[in-house]
């Protein structure tokens, strides 16, 4: 569904991404861990068009769309559930929910699928009104996420979904990733909570410095010494 | 002061600062959108009054139709100033941009002064708008009161647009956080093209009514409203519509009850104005009704 192929991103002189390929096959869950500074951020942002690529293809659905304003990437069925958050502070909840649909124009699907994250988050229903910026963290994470599914997207970007969050929260969320999946999403999840995001994605891969160092299935990458010593902080 | 007479400077004072309102809306949501001053603002509201004043004398066309034709074309050019001046500079440093705006202002005044010619024109004044109502023994012209109407109408429509319309949820998104908006798929080129559309009609409603008031017009009669009205912007806290729509009416009021309550001073009526903007930027940088906002880089 997503062909990442010698992708290179600069910022000024730092070269950000080295020439990484990966791939995401539809319906599937692949995560893609790093330690901070590697570029995971870097790759979602480049696929999105936020930030501009020196060299090298991005091809969704089999169209390249390296190049494509934000937007355009955002009406072909991706989104992303941005680092940080990112909500509008000063918008209430059921608003900024209502910008994750903004270019669409199926009021009543809207609608229906309103509700649908309202049942994926029923916090989010109680707190409609509110101003998002009152939200607490976790509450405002998952209207990121809730926000996101508003676009009804293809393929969908996470960038570290659980951080910041308790315990009994990251598992809710990555439960939720986990339905979301089911119900035949694509999801490309980004995480510093490493073991958590290995266990239920079907494919990884480990960025470094820019460069992808290692890749294979979730289990293989639970088991890999190397990753157990580096992100997994078993010795 | 009597009862009548301070009545009367009252409603001088709302009719002006509604006036100031329409102008300093436009400076507020374009700043609140790309961090910038258009400093032409004012200058886009003389070509409003103009369009309306050939409107009528080349077309015939009644005062209403006028207005409206100008408010379509100073929008429309609202958006082209956007895109051939600012639209360049969009990554550059904020300071490139600012000093932009002030040679656009250079360059319509001047433009102004070669097309329309230097000697200010007679504005007409229709009929409806050139009668003393009296309401309880005040005497007020019919404009002062007219003014006022079309001025709430139009605040009210860009208000419904802003706070009940889709667009205008994106259009306070990208004001929010221009980059997350784009990620919501809203088209930011867009939201920009129609912000300077809407505040450029805004400030054409402003000069029409501005070029009836007097009557008459000049290339150089945006300046001081454009400077007020800033003024009133900021007081309001700059990027806020609620705050430039406040500001514009306080400014309005003290300025005409200076005078009236102090007419020795009334020479310096413009330097009030900045007295204001002094204080303002002294006590409360952020204005009346303004948020920190955060500097884009
Ligand atoms: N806007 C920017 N300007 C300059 N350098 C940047 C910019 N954004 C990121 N970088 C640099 O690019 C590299 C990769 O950053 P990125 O945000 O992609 O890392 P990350 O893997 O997401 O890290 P983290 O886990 O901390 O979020 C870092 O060295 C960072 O300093
Ligand atoms: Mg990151």
């Amino acid at each position: 569904m997503l062909k990442i192929e010698d992708l290179h991103v600069f910022y000024g002189g730092i070269h950000a991404l080295k020439g990484i390929s990966l791939h995401v096959p539809k319906s599937k869950i692949i995560t893609l861990i790093g330690a901070n500074g590697a570029g995971k951020s870097t790759t979602l942002r480049t696929i999105t068009g936020l930030v501009k690529a020196k060299k090298g293809s991005i091809k969704f659905l089999d169209e390249e769309i390296l190049g494509y304003p934000a937007h355009k990437i955002v009406h072909m069925g991706i989104a992303m559930a941005p680092e940080g958050r990112k909500v509008f502070p000063n918008l209430s909840v059921l608003e900024n929910l209502k910008l994750g649909a903004y270019f669409r124009t199926d009021e009543s699907s809207i609608e229906k699928d309103l509700d649908w994250v309202y049942e994926l988050f029923p916090r989010l229903k109680e707190r409609k009104k509110q101003k998002a910026g009152t939200l607490s963290g976790g509450e405002q994470q998952m209207l990121a996420v809730g926000r996101a599914l508003m676009s009804k997207p293809d393929l969908l970007l996470m960038d570290e979904p659980s951080l910041g969050l308790a315990p009994l929260l990251v598992k809710e969320i990555f439960e939720i990733v986990q339905q979301i999946n089911e119900e035949g999403r694509t999801i490309l999840l980004i995480e510093q909570n490493a073991k958590a995001a290995l266990k239920i994605a079907h494919y990884g891969y480990v960025l470094e410095t820019g460069r992808i160092i290692l890749e294979g299935t979730g289990q293989e990458l639970l088991n890999n010494e190397d990753v157990k010593k580096a992100y997994l902080g078993e010795a | 002061m009597s009862w009548e007479s301070f009545f009367q400077n009252l409603s001088n004072g709302i009719s002006l600062g509604g006036l100031y309102a329409l102008i300093a809306i436009g400076y507020s949501m374009v700043y609140g959108i790309l961090r910038l001053i258009n400093f032409a603002h004012g200058d886009i509201f003389m070509l409003g009054a103009y369009i309306a004043f050939y409107g009528m004398l080349i077309f015939s066309l009644p005062w209403w139709l006028s207005l409206i034709v100008s408010i379509i074309l100073t929008a429309f050019i609202g958006i082209l100033i956007d895109k051939g001046a600012y639209k360049p500079l969009r990554n550059a440093p904020r300071i490139s941009a600012l000093i932009t705006a002030i040679g656009v202002s250079f360059f319509l005044e001047n433009l102004g002064l070669v097309v329309f010619g230097g000697r200010p024109k007679g504005f007409y004044r229709p009929h409806i708008f050139d009668e003393i109502i009296t309401i309880k023994g005040v005497r007020i012209l019919s404009l002062t009161f007219y003014s006022l109407v079309i001025t709430a109408i139009f605040l009210v429509l860009l208000f419904y647009i802003v706070y009940r319309t889709k667009t205008g949820l994106g259009m306070r998104a990208v004001s929010t956080d221009m980059e997350t908006a784009r990620l919501m798929g809203i088209d930011v080129d867009k939201i920009i093209s129609i912000t300077f559309a809407i505040g450029s009609g805004l400030a054409a409603v402003g000069g029409v009514l501005w070029a009836m008031k007097y009557p008459q017009i000049n290339p150089l009669m945006g300046i001081f409203p454009g400077l007020k009205a800033f003024i009133a912007a900021v007081l309001g806290g700059i990027g806020s519509v609620g705050g430039a729509l406040l500001g514009g009416f306080i400014l309005g009021i003290a300025e005409i009850m200076l005078v009236a309550f102090m007419p020795q001073l009334s020479g310096y009526r413009d330097a009030f104005a900045f007295l204001i903007l002094i204080l303002i930027l002294l006590v409360k940088p952020t204005g009346l009704l303004g948020v920190e906002v955060k500097e884009k880089a």
